[in-house]
């Protein structure tokens, strides 16, 4: 289970893949967005307002996985003391964050011409903007320590604790009357979104996560060198 | 015990306290964490007149009005609908572009207990989970289709 789990090992991995998923995260995005803006159809209630959906809707499913995998990452880390998982729940933080800015800056230029106001305080946005604060957080609360190795402890605690933030968003629109629309996307049941619009929308989504682990394997590569000089200068002492 | 299982515990206790709190929290605050009401819970639950409320419901077809009124010195333009279950709205104000009969619509105001019509004084369009080509929408109209 834990092959990759070495730091050098998993190093080794991942220069190999790196030029692959920088390759298909070019090729997703190009052809993603050449459909999202040229060839697909307007809505038929917004307009070409609906062109926001293609990087909003896929921006904030990446804010929601990025963290799963922090949380994930963060009980592997308590339990399992794997040094990895500290290394990638640190890289995830900024790349998550980013992803949730630009979901409610997407999300308010969307709502302005759609719903008549920038903001609202309902539940599916208010959560969302919770989500931004946490991931905040736990950038500032892993860095808050002079041993490195603190600040992995307690910001993984952090980390496990907002998990509970990830349902109230994904089922806020469904608990709560909210302004935000129910999702499009179910697990059940066909999209309530048109195959043209969707095909657009999916090719965008992968495209970004490939995106995500691109920055991912990049930033993790930096966090291994950090450390190492980190552990190198303790030594030193 | 190996410090193994002792900490895995402790994550599940962090877990489960974190989600009791949050069940209890979001369960006692469910009025305040709802955006809006519907026009029958306005009608059980009567508002206060200084409260500023929302209520949010399908704007009813056919039900909207445009009305000019004069007075000596402006003109204004009164936008009334209702809204189902027959809340009447009354607006003094821009719509939004995607305000439409038969779509959502939340609306921010006061209720006038005596008239039993609701005051606006900011109307904001919901929009439903359906994104579509104009022309799809066309031929479902023409079939009659639930969309």
């Amino acid at each position: 289970m834990f092959k990759f789990s070495n730091p050098k090992r998993f190093q080794e991995l991942s220069d190999n893949v790196y030029p692959w998923i920088n390759f298909l995260a070019f090729v997703f995005i190009l052809i993603g967005l050449y459909y999202s803006f040229f060839n697909s159809p307007p809505d038929y209630l917004q307009g070409e307002t609906v062109r926001i959906m293609y990087i909003h809707v896929p921006s904030a499913w990446l804010s929601l996985m990025i963290y799963s995998s922090m949380g994930i990452c963060s009980i592997i880390s308590l339990i399992w003391k794997h040094t990895l998982a500290d290394i990638i729940s640190r890289s995830c933080a900024p790349i998550g964050a980013s992803f949730t800015l630009v979901t409610l800056i997407t999300g308010s230029i969307w709502g302005k011409p759609t719903w008549g106001t920038w903001w609202v305080w309902d539940a599916r946005l208010t959560s969302e903007l919770i989500l931004l604060f946490i991931y905040l957080g736990h950038i500032i609360l892993s860095n808050a320590f002079d041993d490195f190795r603190k600040g992995d402890r307690n910001a993984s605690i952090l980390a496990i604790v907002g998990l509970i933030n990830l349902p109230i968003i994904k089922w806020s629109v469904d608990w709560w009357n909210t302004l935000h629309q129910p999702a499009s996307l179910t697990k059940f049941g066909a999209p309530s979104i048109d195959s043209v619009m969707l095909f657009p929308l999916i090719f965008m989504a992968l495209g970004l996560t490939f995106l995500f682990v691109s920055i991912l394997l990049d930033r993790i590569k930096g966090e291994i060198y950090l450390r190492k000089i980190e552990l190198f200068k303790q030594d030193v002492n | 015990m190996k410090a193994k299982h002792k900490r895995s515990i402790f994550i599940l206790f962090i877990m489960t306290f974190v989600s009791i709190g949050a069940y209890i929290l979001l369960t006692n605050l469910r009025d305040n964490l709802v955006f809006f009401y519907s026009p029958s819970e306005i009608l059980t639950k009567i508002p206060k007149a200084d409260q500023k409320i929302r209520v949010g419901g399908m704007v009813d077809s056919n039900s909207l009005e445009r009305r000019i009124i004069e007075d000596s010195e402006k003109k204004y333009e009164e936008i009334s609908f209702t809204i189902s279950d027959l809340l009447e709205i009354k607006y003094f104000g821009i719509l939004p572009d995607l305000f439409r009969e038969g779509q959502g619509v939340v609306a921010e105001g006061f209720f006038d207990l005596e008239d039993r019509v609701f005051n606006a004084t900011n109307v904001l369009a919901k929009h439903d989970e359906n994104y579509m080509p104009p022309e799809i929408e066309k031929t479902l109209d023409r079939k009659g289709i639930e969309k």
